[in-house]
């Protein structure tokens, strides 16, 4: 009887290709920073015994008199004008409570809602009995969500893309990233969100959910290109091979 | 164990060390990528596992809530097969508590909570090979957990434990030898400051003593230090390498 065995081989790092900026200066907790007077003091620092200590491990960013170290990862932390993908865990009398891989959870008000059609008015007490009709606990939603760190996610001036493959995505600048099957049509009164599900969008959209999760695994930024290179990559694979480390690393590569 | 020498003539120790030296340490940071942050760590045979979760809303009961702070929510467990014995450990464990509340109070010090008003962090910590030093492998492993989460301390934590054997000091104690009834000292630092954050000891020890074994205590956790900043240094560089900083 023939079996299949695989041994696992360690992993390669890349380091050795790529620049190294010797410029930077990495800090860790507990190190001095500088013990220069008159000094802003910005994120991951604080003032102790006269000195500026770093209290994450990151990189120190120095803008004149303002030193801040930035870590390579934490939770989100808003920015205006951000576009987030969150996940409704309570529903209060005004507002929802929003999930959004902060490190409180977010508040999304009434008043903040479209109303269907595009109606302007201050939202009274009916609509707040009513607000259940639009999010309800445990609504099914068509699609995928997949979290992944805030530092993954690359700063672009829109985050909803349609892939050409039949699935959109939209990447939340915290991280969640919302993989769906595009509507045909897009309407403005449609407030039905139970839509029929076919089963090739079903399986664009897990290989989409693969993708992001290879582009995690070797720590790549994730935008909408390496999305794309990333699946296109990926169809040239034979599905029970795609699991396999070693392909994933092979795919991650060609992209 | 009657004639087990936990200290030889020569000045060696039941497993070949000398007298202030530490065990084999290896650590890893971002092992699970499910938590905001995760560590492995091995201390000789002793290895201990830490994940952390947080700053995030408090779950549960609101009212616990701090208004000004994080709260710090520690949980320590073995695993059934960490002893030499199988032995399955309940989760309201008297011990398990005790040393739940003895990483909070740690990790109280060190975090800087007031940044997090409302929130909470969890840090979880289990034991799965237990060789002696467990409090120490915890709060070590615990400590780059918390790094790899990003959360902001004032220094790094780091700990050993330390006894007293025929007039000298044994630094990074075995099981062997923490069973062997001495008194033991276990010791958590913050390696800049030299502040404690933590200092507990189980059986007596004279006080005549008590500062040699402090001080040998605190040099094996600078020791503890210097290769924890190196794991962490390393996994930043190759983070920010791959992220194409």
């Amino acid at each position: 009887m023939v079996t299949e065995i695989r041994l696992p081989v360690a992993c390669q790092w890349l380091p050795e290709n790529l620049d190294w900026d010797t410029q930077k200066h990495l800090v860790a907790p507990g190190d001095t920073i500088t013990t220069d007077t008159g000094i802003m003091l910005g994120c991951g620092t604080y003032m102790g015994d006269e000195k500026v200590i770093a209290s994450v491990t990151g990189f120190v960013e120095r803008v004149n008199k303002l030193i801040c170290v930035k870590a390579v990862k934490t939770r989100y932390n808003g920015e205006v004008a951000d576009i987030v993908v969150g996940r409704i865990t309570e529903v209060q009398q005004k507002q929802w409570k929003v999930e959004t891989n902060s490190r409180l959870d977010s508040v999304l008000l009434l008043s903040s809602m479209k109303l269907p059609g595009g109606q302007l008015r201050r939202r009274s007490s009916e609509d707040e009995l009513a607000r259940r009709n639009f999010l309800w606990e445990g609504d099914l939603m068509t699609g995928v969500l997949v979290q992944v760190s805030p530092s993954l996610v690359k700063r672009q001036k829109t985050p909803f893309h349609d892939l050409p493959c039949g699935a959109s995505v939209i990447l939340g600048n915290n991280g969640f990233i919302w993989i769906y099957p595009t509507p045909e049509q897009r309407e403005e009164e449609a407030e039905d969100f139970i839509a029929s599900l076919e089963p090739e969008s079903l399986l664009v959209i897990s290989q989409l959910w693969n993708c992001i999760v290879f582009l995690l695994a070797q720590k790549m930024m994730l935008f909408d290109t390496s999305l794309l290179y990333n699946y296109e990559a990926f169809l040239s694979h034979p599905i029970k091979d795609i699991l396999k480390p070693e392909i994933m690393e092979e795919i991650v590569t060609e992209t | 164990m009657a004639g087990l020498e936990l200290l030889s003539d020569q000045g060696y120790r039941v497993d070949g060390r000398r007298a202030g030296e530490l065990r084999k340490i290896q650590a890893r940071m971002g092992v699970f990528a499910q938590a905001d942050g995760s560590a492995y760590i091995e201390q000789g045979n002793t290895k201990a596992l830490a994940v952390v979760y947080g700053p995030h809303e408090m779950r549960g009961s609101r009212s616990r809530a701090l208004p000004d702070r994080a709260l710090v929510n520690c949980q320590y467990s073995m695993a059934t097969f960490s002893t030499g014995e199988r032995k399955r450990r309940p989760h309201g464990d008297r011990k398990a508590c005790e040393m739940g509340l003895q990483l909070r109070q740690t990790f109280e010090a060190a975090i800087l909570t007031q940044l997090y008003p409302r929130s909470q962090i969890d840090i979880y910590v289990q034991v799965l090979q237990a060789d002696g030093g467990n409090y120490a492998a915890c709060v070590n492993a615990a400590t780059l957990a918390v790094l790899d989460a990003g959360i902001p301390m004032r220094d790094f934590v780091c700990a050993c434990s330390a006894g007293f054997v025929d007039g000298t000091a044994l630094a990074d104690l075995s099981h062997v030898e923490e069973a062997a009834g001495g008194p033991q000292v276990a010791l958590a630092l913050l390696p800049a400051s030299g502040q404690l954050a933590l200092l507990e000891m189980d059986a007596r020890l004279h006080e005549d003593h008590l500062q040699q074994v402090l001080e040998a205590a605190s040099q094996a956790a600078r020791d503890v230090h210097a290769l924890l900043d190196r794991v962490v240094r390393q996994h930043v560089r190759e983070a920010a390498l791959l992220l194409g900083d």
